[in-house]
């Protein structure tokens, strides 16, 4: 059973900041590919939400953080098809960059389409080990933390979890229209004043890295904006 | 009491230990049994002497149930295992009848408790048959398979299937290990106890006393393998390795460490092979541990300079764990769970031929400070994702999920 849920985190936008936590587990689909053509049958039927845990789920769950090709379709096209060409163009898909997880799997079978032209041999290839499609649940929970103002959230901050920015920066990306984070999202609330801060929390790149690297530069962000704005 | 909980939080860190308090608020109060086939020995037993009380801790109300069985039941369940793992073994009727038998007379004597439980971990094959003689059971039934089953002898497997189609939930450590079944498969990889023998913190002498135990040089480099002296595990293939970084590195010494007496016949074969092999070299050591020696394994994993894991085939390979939480780097095959631990120059090597082990070697023992980088980088590699607190993290997960419906987002207020 599938049920995708696209709204703001309760509690957001007004009042105080509710903290929250989550944590991810992996479920098997039963659907794999060991061919080129068998991936891209896959992904035309698989649920979007294996495809948001195939670009973001390598965050909260047991994977490298400094993978050379970041999501799972670049990796299983550089690992165990061996395609380079391939590998490289799905590793530079942005998914921030797309409107929905729909427009995110329209680009992903683009570049396979496309690769399927180029090479007659890829459509026959054997992958050393084939692709398994896993979608994940979340489960979300509240840490009971709340903060009143955006210098209270700052002085939070430090010891919030690393699934819990996954919650507010990453999973915020599906619930929320614009595909925002849930800071900014707050922030908003407060009349514009807060409008520097949301466009430099927006300007982060979460995609490479860990979410202790992403916490770490959410941090010296906040810290940096109210030091700017106390002097 | 939170004694458990605060020695691992020691470990792990605070964060991870009140996410797992938080996690189990909800579950407070609920009845979790899990039921597996000994109370000691074997991995999944090792992992629930400590799940159980951290669960018990958490407030949660589990217990574990102990399977009673015969021999005919023990040696038709060695077979299911072997057969899960691709071997072709043909089980006799007279064997599975013991097997419905032992789970029917185990019923007997677990029904009210099972019946009576929210949450039931069924471990492995031996009491897969349970479930069909709780008729009036009232909570939800997870088969938890422990067992590299990507392969299956299709017959043995065919006749588990009847009994595991009925859960509510399997778990597998691995996508590539689940099955077609018509319930949610969840993957949850297994972990290592940080605080067991085996993986604990050791005082340096202990460390240094196996060097003179076991008559190697603490001055050479010192290469390890773990593991049972198995053609899967290419005992050969890491002394062929050795062999060809000898020319390059003469001072190196190898140590091959597994299992003593045993009843495996392929065993014998394979052991007597590689102490052919090994016969005219001094610096090669063939160690035959008991199975209890904990403790001087995880000296030897701390005094090695490299470990090697050369698999040929590998369910999950907890030895890679294992020496990867001692901060080592890892020269492993590149096979199963061995590809989820060992990223290229981050956590090790992963490799398919001795000469590829050769090169690695070459590298690190070339490379020091490479070494205690990448043996850095595993050991936070595995407190982040391999430890026991995020074993349970997921199980604690997987039953909110269960319990809140099978939706892909639980909102818990």
């Amino acid at each position: 059973m599938t049920e995708t849920t696209v709204q703001p985190s309760p509690g957001m936008g007004h009042g105080d900041f509710v903290i929250k936590d989550c944590a991810l587990i992996a479920i098997a689909t039963g659907s794999r590919a060991m061919t080129l053509k068998e991936l891209r049958d896959g992904l035309r039927t698989i649920d979007e939400a294996s495809i948001f845990y195939h670009f973001w789920g390598g965050l909260l769950q047991p994977r490298f953080e400094e993978r050379e090709y970041n999501n799972d379709f670049a990796a299983w096209a550089w690992y165990h098809l061996h395609d380079a060409t391939l590998a490289e163009r799905m590793a530079v898909i942005d998914p921030i960059g797309f409107a929905s997880l729909e427009a995110l799997r329209g680009e992903l079978l683009d570049i396979i389409e496309e690769r399927l032209d180029e090479e007659e041999y890829l459509p026959w290839l054997q992958a050393t080990s084939p692709f398994e499609f896993i979608r994940s649940q979340i489960v979300v929970f509240d840490t009971h933390k709340r903060a009143a103002s955006p210098e209270e959230l700052v002085r939070l901050f430090p010891d919030i979890s690393a699934s819990s920015i996954f919650y507010h920066f990453i999973d915020a990306r599906r619930r929320l229209s614009h595909h925002g984070n849930d800071f900014s999202f707050w922030l908003a609330g407060f009349d514009g004043r807060y409008q520097e801060l949301c466009n430099r929390l927006n300007g982060i790149d979460p995609y490479f890295g860990s979410l202790t690297d992403l916490k770490s530069e959410l941090n010296d962000l906040f810290q940096e904006y109210f030091r700017e704005v106390v002097i | 009491m939170t004694n458990l909980l605060d020695a691992y939080a020691g470990v792990a860190g605070q964060d991870v230990i009140n996410h797992l308090r938080q996690l189990a608020r909800p579950l407070q109060g609920m009845k979790v049994v899990h039921v597996n086939s000994t109370k000691m020995g074997g991995g999944v037993a090792e992992i629930l002497h400590k799940l159980v009380p951290l669960m018990q801790e958490l407030e949660i109300n589990t217990s574990w149930e102990v399977m009673d069985g015969n021999d005919d039941f023990f040696q038709c369940t060695k077979n299911m295992h072997n057969a899960l793992q691709g071997n072709h073994v043909r089980i006799s009727e007279k064997l599975l009848r013991a097997y419905e038998q032992v789970n029917r007379e185990n019923a007997e004597r677990l029904r009210a408790g099972l019946e009576d439980a929210d949450f039931v971990f069924i471990h492995d094959p031996q009491p897969a048959n349970l479930l069909q003689n709780c008729p009036k059971r009232r909570g939800k039934w997870i088969w938890r398979c422990h067992i590299d089953a990507s392969h299956p002898y299709r017959p043995v497997w065919k006749y588990l299937q009847q009994f595991v189609s009925g859960y509510d939930a399997s778990i597998f450590s691995l996508a590539g290990f689940a099955k077609s079944l018509p319930h949610p498969q969840y993957i949850i990889p297994p972990s290592i106890d940080p605080l067991s023998e085996k993986n604990m913190d050791l005082p340096g002498d202990e460390i240094d006393a196996v060097y003179g135990e076991f008559q190697l040089d603490p001055q050479r480099p010192l290469l390890l393998q773990v593991s049972r002296f198995d053609r899967f595990k290419d005992p050969l293939g890491v002394i062929q390795a050795f062999r060809i970084v000898k020319k390059f590195v003469p001072d190196q010494q190898l140590v091959l460490a597994g299992g003593g007496a045993t009843d495996d016949p392929e065993g014998e074969i394979v052991l007597r092979e590689v102490r052919e092999a090994a016969a005219e070299d001094q610096d090669i050591h063939i160690l035959l541990l008991p199975a209890d020696a904990h403790r001087k394994i995880n000296a030897l994993q701390r005094a090695a300079d490299i470990i090697l894991q050369k698999s040929i085939k590998e369910g999950f390979g907890l030895t890679v764990t294992e020496a990867m939480w001692k901060g080592k780097p890892v020269i492993g095959g590149d096979t199963g769970g061995i590809r989820l631990q060992v990223t290229n120059f981050n956590t090790g090597f992963r490799v398919s031929t001795p000469e590829g082990a050769a090169l690695r070697i070459r590298y690190l023992l070339r490379h020091p400070q490479k070494m205690i980088e990448i043996g850095g980088k595993a050991r936070e590699f595995v407190r982040d994702n391999f430890l026991l607190t995020r074993h349970l993290r997921e199980y604690l997960t997987l039953i909110l999920s269960l319990h809140y419906g099978a939706k892909d987002r639980i909102e818990l207020s």
